[in-house]
């Protein structure tokens, strides 16, 4: 396009974003009804927010309640917004921001399937140990690991694997609480 | 008690229950049993649209009009596509409004059916609520949760898909208990913090240049926000400007009032944004027609926001005093805090600031040249609001979506709320026909005008047509510049008056097109003659196209050109509009 050409404004304000971003964990309590996950979801895809895992499962279920864990990135601006929208939504009862709001558990669940034979197949087992993977299936020429722990500790049991005839993983996302004895 | 009845019978019932005396829809093939339902009985009254568009838009009038909820009825499928415009701009605009839409058996969902879509999916993200009802049992719980969740909090539009099978189903109906109809999730907060409104007044009571910036939440609060909003301007002594979506809720002939602010804003009530030190705003969501740009905005103020939606505070910019709550509620703690500390205004000391605004106010941004020979858009409104107020009926007011709409914003007056109806979120081009026959199904005595252009009156045109239907005696006040007036003036501002496509070619006579319909129709095109065309247009019992033959490129002034603060606003007398942005503003894409 030839300079000339080019428009001399917009019909919009655009500033830029100073602050830096975070890695926040949500967790949002919901009514279990139909459409509930598409409206978190299409929430969060409307407004621009970026998620990295999401969880969701009933928890009570004669309340018919479930609980969203949500692991967004975004500035401290963006995630205050993040929650105050999200308790705009008819069917939200409650939003807390786990890593705001003191010390939380994290745990994420990974089944993961290794092939192999020889001393590989040894070495597989040992790693496992290390990590207290345990077998759930087994056959004379794979396993299939279930491990339990920090998103980080299944990082790197994975990369572990990798050299040892990993076929396939698959995760939970995370599920996250606070610690001590208040809940949400 | 439960009372037996069909899916359609209770649909009909819950409305009548609601106090809903009108309601605009039209028919399709899933919606049989409800307008079945609907032939045999007279409680609600049926308005036939022409287009479902046109449904939506006159029940945001409706609504926006009395307080009430606007109710819409509507087929499956295209009967509710064509609904999502109105329901998103009622989203934007906080109105409340029920739309029922009708969908293919429960059986057939999922399958592609004729005249099948996913409304509740499609509307998800255009309502402030939606259902799909599967089973009878329920109906009536949703039918009266649909209400409450509409018309409470930050009001908006619901929706209510049902589908044909269970409008012919059998179950138990029961009436609204709305003392006791509590939602588990849904608790909108009302009352603000004492403590914060506390900290606000204190902030109010040492201001030496303070400013009311209010909003459409004012209005949406019901009248008595706009009486107390009147009494604490009084009780302070403070000026007050407002958005476009506020216009009404304080007397525009009272001396504290300094127009509109924004982007088409005067320059008083700008300046005074930008240079106050306290800010007051009540009901409005710093919204980005408002600020211009962000990190020039209003430097030196401290900022008390009250907000019923507590996701509009800190949205946008950083408030020193937030204040969750409904403005009404807001406005009268405010009142008796105030009262409480002091009994008198501030005059004194705020006369400096008194001073410094009306030497702003002498410059007298909404000026224009007016002419002889054309008619100039801004003197037809004028006119227009002259004769108006010789009359003795209430005026309404409802616009399109353009140059037009920010003219009438800055040259009709408004002293009373729920007077003025427009498009502001979401700048819906089509919007203010069909507003405008909602506005006068609820006050058939009252003179509504459709203050429109030529361009945006054509999008729902069609229905005029049911004006006629129902002898509804709006006003089409047309400024008939044979431009997209706003769209060329963006062109002419930014795009090297390069004006692709922003022109009428082809336009109908409106004076025929109006007779065609069985409607009136006056064309003028001469300011001498205009006066006695309007009183011609004020005298016809029945629905008037006035078509106003206006200046063509006319630019809408004042103007913040973008890339710049408040304080940089463009008059009326500047000479080269295209040299004042700069190198900065250029860059912004």
């Amino acid at each position: 396009m030839n300079a000339h050409l080019q428009p001399t404004g917009s019909a919009y304000f655009l500033t830029k974003e100073t602050q830096e971003i975070e890695r926040h964990t949500l967790s949002v309590l919901v009514d279990n009804e139909p459409g509930i996950l598409a409206r978190v979801v299409g929430l969060f895809s409307a407004r621009g927010y970026n998620i990295e895992s999401l969880t969701v499962s009933e928890t009570e279920h004669g309340r018919r309640l479930s609980r969203i864990t949500v692991v967004v990135i975004a500035t401290p601006r963006v995630l205050v917004q993040i929650k105050l929208q999200l308790e705009r939504l008819v069917p939200v009862h409650k939003v807390h921001d786990l890593t705001a709001e003191g010390a939380s558990l994290e745990r994420e669940l990974a089944l993961i399937k290794v092939a192999g034979s020889g001393d590989h197949r040894a070495e597989t087992l040992r790693l496992a140990d290390a990590f207290r993977a345990q077998i759930v299936d087994a056959s004379v020429e794979s396993f299939v690991f279930e491990v339990t722990g920090k998103p980080a500790k299944i990082d790197s049991f994975i990369a572990l694997m990798q050299p040892l005839g990993l076929v396939e993983v698959v995760r939970t996302g995370l599920a996250a609480i606070s610690r001590g004895p208040q809940g949400m | 008690m439960a009372e037996k009845m069909t899916g359609a019978e209770m649909v009909i019932q819950a409305l009548s229950d609601h106090g809903v005396e009108h309601i605009f829809g039209y028919p399709g093939g899933a919606a049989l049993p409800i307008y079945d339902a609907m032939f045999q009985q007279d409680q609600v009254q049926h308005i036939l649209v022409r287009h479902e568009q046109g449904a939506t838009h006159m029940a945001e009038g409706y609504a926006r009009s009395t307080g009430k909820p606007g109710i819409v009825l509507v087929t499956s499928g295209p009967g509710a596509t064509n609904a999502v415009t109105g329901l998103t701009d009622a989203l934007m605009d906080s109105i409340p409004m029920i739309c029922i839409t009708a969908q293919v058996p429960t059986t057939l969902i999922g399958t592609d059916a004729f005249q099948e879509c996913d409304t509740v999916g499609i509307t998800r993200s255009c309502t402030k609520y939606n259902y799909l009802v599967k089973r009878i049992e329920d109906l009536p719980r949703i039918m009266h949760e649909a209400f409450l969740i509409a018309t409470t909090g930050r009001p908006g539009p619901v929706v209510i898909d049902i589908p044909k099978d269970v409008q012919f189903a059998l179950g138990d109906y029961y009436k609204p208990d709305m003392e006791t109809l509590r939602h588990q999730s849904y608790r909108p907060q009302m009352d603000g913090d004492s403590a914060a409104i506390e900290a606000a007044v204190d902030l109010m009571l040492k201001a030496e240049r303070p400013i009311f910036y209010t909003g459409g939440g004012v209005i949406n609060a019901g009248p008595e926000a706009s009486d107390l909003l009147r009494e604490l301007a009084e009780l302070t002594g403070f000026p007050v400007t407002s958005t476009l979506m506020g216009l009404g809720a304080f007397p525009a002939s009272n001396p504290q009032w300094m127009g509109m602010l924004g982007m088409h804003g005067t320059y008083e009530a700008n300046l005074a944004m930008h240079d106050c030190d306290v800010m007051i705003n009540i009901g409005a969501r710093f919204d980005d027609r408002i600020t211009g740009r962000i990190d020039a905005f209003s430097p030196h103020s401290r900022k008390i926001h009250v907000d019923i939606d507590p996701s509009s505070i800190n949205k946008v910019v950083r408030v020193d005093v937030p204040i969750i709550g409904d403005c009404a509620r807001v406005l009268s703690e405010m009142v008796r805090v105030w009262r409480s500390k002091t009994n008198q205004p501030r005059t004194e000391a705020i006369a400096p600031w008194w001073k410094q605004i009306e030497k702003w106010r002498a410059v007298n941004s909404l000026g224009y040249k007016n002419s002889d020979t054309t008619i100039k858009p801004q003197y037809a409104i004028e006119r227009l609001y002259e004769a108006t107020r010789k009359q003795a009926k209430d005026v309404y007011i409802t616009t399109e979506v353009g140059q037009h709409q920010m003219w009438a914003a800055q040259h009709f007056h408004f002293d009373k709320p729920n007077r003025w109806m427009t498009s502001g979120g979401l700048g819906t081009m089509g919007y203010g026909l069909p507003a405008a026959v909602g506005v006068q199904v609820a006050h058939p005595d009252a003179l509504v005008i459709d203050i429109a252009g030529e361009a945006s009156v054509q999008m729902t045109m069609q229905e005029l047509s049911t004006a006629v239907q129902y002898r509804l005696p709006i006003k089409v006040f047309i400024l008939n510049n044979e431009r997209m007036g706003m769209v060329r003036q963006w062109q002419d501002l930014l795009h090297g008056s390069r004006y692709a496509h922003s022109y009428s070619e082809s336009l109908p006579d409106f004076v025929k097109l109006a007779e065609a319909y069985g409607g009136k129709g006056i064309r003028c095109e001469s300011p001498a003659e205009l006066d006695a065309a309007i009183a011609e247009m004020l005298d016809y019992d029945g629905p008037v196209l006035f078509d106003v033959i206006v200046e063509k490129d006319e630019n809408c002034l004042p103007m913040i050109p973008s890339g710049k603060p408040h304080n940089e606003i463009i008059l009326p007398d500047t000479a080269n509009i295209g040299d004042i942005i700069d190198e900065k503003g250029r860059q912004l894409v």
